[in-house]
């Protein structure tokens, strides 16, 4: 995430040398760290249903929410429409292009047999290394940002400065998780998403088709990439290799989370937003990337199952 | 030693006496150079084969070990100015010991959550270079080469023979754990590992003896590429492309055989040589790209594989 350079001269790692440990500065990392986590939470939701309910070993995915933001900053520059509004109006077509990949991915590799998630990993990095490239020879290899009237200006609480993009940001995230999170518990397609997650044979003798629920649990998946992605480059200027640097953000959120579940997602993206943002203010932006790889490692080896695991 | 080990023995021998006299003989300085990316790749897919193709872990680490093996020999050289002979073999003692650490860590996980780990080890790794200021830190190293010993007429044809060496070694050693308890131990834990380990196989010692073998040879054919580019820095030499693209050249050859990685290598290495120089790096990456999800999608067992069942219909 580029914010830490916003706000690079406020922390010690500016200054050199060794630093005064202060509880206003702090104070200020955890509260950007949690609006920042909110963030991290909706460009990860789709994952949360693709990897953690539906097992398919999605690391496209921040390959696709970055090709979301050109799609938004497309709209915006050429058509002057609002980011979040463009969000929106791609999410259908994101929806269609779900279906679509889920069908093919289905077709190559779940009805072959056991080695899908070998294989299937291979082919997403393949599709993510496409994206890139076409991203790269459309649009070079500069960084893109898009126009709002809510972008630039901040919030100023005493010394505290927060940028208001992340405000919206926050705003965004939360009521999407809640509308993910509500969809999944109440509603009939829902539950069937969840029930599919649990035990797919199960479904198939209760005589529901389990690979329609998850095709449609797909396309939701990546129709989410709408929002996601508009978020993505209102919080910060985006390039096309920038879905690296989120493969470990992502994957990190949802293993934290234990695969699946939507508010576990949203509270492991706040834990990583915050050690994110409390390590950047202590040790400097460049140790950045690998927070959340150490954080992956480390829950992937001590608790396989993640934080509010579903199985055991 | 049976017929085809010593085929094989002789094929080899050959193989070196070829690379030798180009080295004495070919004038200009281009082959080697593009030689010796080639038999790098075909080092490395070899050595990602052990792991990914006999127990089917799919390693993302390629470039973790890589790039150790690379810094490995820049730390060496820096501190005590250590010869080329000496980088390697100390580049394959870190690669053994980091395939142990990646074993230990990883033994409870399986699938998908290895592959992430590794690719989670490699940034982990790539950051903590990055910060190292001695090694060069971001902005990265010059280094330079010393005066090249005799029989070599310049350090680009010697690290060209050197990395020849390496492939023999690589595929000898892929060689004997295809025909040996290892491998049909591996390849049972592949199958599956509850049966494995229910039936007697040592699946955890197994698995961290992969780990080290193919961690030691990444290791050590990344150590010369410090002399080779003269220079050194961590978002190259921890680049996920080489993950992507060994992971690539072994399933376009085939997991199934020694054979496979190497031609998948030699294949995919030469195409993308061929193209940095015609058109662009961009347009290599799309390749990659593309030829990953094609063979992964139309011949999920790689040339090898076509070929076996092209023999069999023919019968």
């Amino acid at each position: 995430m580029r914010s830490g350079a916003d706000r690079g001269s406020g922390g010690c790692a500016g200054r050199g040398g060794l630093c005064v440990f202060s509880i206003d500065l702090l104070l200020d990392a955890v509260v950007l760290g949690v609006l920042l986590g909110c963030f991290y939470a909706a460009v990860s939701l789709g994952l949360s249903v693709s990897f953690g309910l539906l097992d398919v070993p999605h690391v496209a995915h921040p390959a696709f929410l970055v090709l979301a933001s050109y799609a938004v900053f497309v709209l915006n520059e050429q058509y002057g429409i609002d980011p979040l509004l463009g969000g929106l109006l791609i999410t259908p077509f994101l929806f269609l292009f779900g279906l679509a990949a889920y069908r093919l991915y289905y077709e190559t590799f779940e009805k072959r047999g056991s080695d899908a998630g070998v294989r299937g990993i291979a082919f997403f990095f393949g599709i993510a290394f496409i994206i890139e490239v076409l991203l790269i020879l459309q649009f070079g290899v500069d960084q893109r940002s898009v126009t709002a009237s809510y972008i630039g200006k901040a919030w100023r609480i005493g010394d505290m400065r927060i940028p208001f993009r992340l405000v919206v940001a926050f705003g965004v995230a939360a009521g999407l998780t809640i509308l993910l999170a509500l969809y999944l518990s109440k509603t009939f397609m829902g539950r069937a998403i969840r029930a599919v997650a649990q035990d797919q044979e199960a479904l198939r003798l209760m005589g529901a088709n389990p690979i329609r629920i998850k095709q449609w649990a797909f396309g939701i998946a990546t129709a989410v990439l709408g929002i996601s992605g508009a978020l993505l480059i209102i919080v910060a200027p985006v390039d096309p290799v920038l879905d690296r640097a989120y493969i470990g953000r992502t994957f990190c959120v949802v293993v934290m989370a234990g695969l699946g579940s939507m508010t576990g997602t949203l509270v492991a993206a706040i834990i990583l937003g915050v050690a994110e943002s409390i390590v950047l203010t202590l040790f400097g932006a460049s140790w950045a990337p690998a927070i959340s790889f150490a954080l992956l490692l480390g829950v992937l080896a001590v608790r396989p199952q993640g934080l509010f695991g579903r199985r055991s | 030693m049976n017929r085809n080990g010593i085929l094989f023995w002789i094929g080899a021998a050959l193989f070196l006496l070829i690379i030798a006299l180009m080295t004495h003989f070919v004038r200009n300085e281009y082959p080697f150079f593009a030689g010796y990316v080639i038999l790098q790749f075909i080092v490395l897919a070899v050595a990602w084969s052990i792991l990914g193709g006999h127990a089917g872990y799919v390693n993302f680490g390629t470039s973790a070990f890589f790039g150790m093996g690379v810094y490995t020999a820049v730390f060496l050289f820096k501190v005590a100015g250590a010869p080329l002979a000496v980088q390697i073999a100390a580049a394959a003692a870190v690669g053994a010991l980091m395939g142990f650490a990646l074993g230990l860590i990883t033994l409870r996980m399986q699938g998908i959550f290895f592959s992430i780990a590794t690719i989670a080890a490699t940034i982990v790794i790539e950051t903590s270079i990055t910060n190292w200021r001695y090694v060069g830190g971001a902005a990265g190293i010059q280094l330079q080469r010393p005066p090249v010993t005799p029989p070599f007429d310049g350090y680009v044809q010697m690290l060209f023979f050197v990395q020849a060496l390496l492939v023999v070694l690589a595929v000898a050693i892929s060689r004997y754990i295809q025909s040996s308890w290892i491998g049909r131990g591996l390849q049972a834990l592949r199958d599956d590992e509850l049966a494995a380990e229910c039936t007697g196989v040592p699946t955890l010692r197994l698995k961290v003896l992969a780990c080290v073998i193919s961690g030691a040879l990444m290791c050590a054919a990344g150590a010369p590429a410090a002399m080779y580019l003269q220079y050194a820095d961590p978002s190259s030499a921890f680049n996920l492309n080489y993950s992507v693209s060994v992971l690539a050249m072994s399933l376009i050859g085939g997991t199934a055989h020694w054979l496979g990685p190497v031609v998948g290598a030699i294949l995919l290495g030469s195409t993308q040589q061929l193209l940095t120089v015609t058109i662009s790096s961009e347009v290599n990456v799309l390749v990659l790209g593309v030829m990953l999800v094609l063979f992964v999608v139309g011949a999920p067992e790689g040339l090898i594989g076509l070929l076996k069942k092209i023999r069999k219909e023919g019968k």
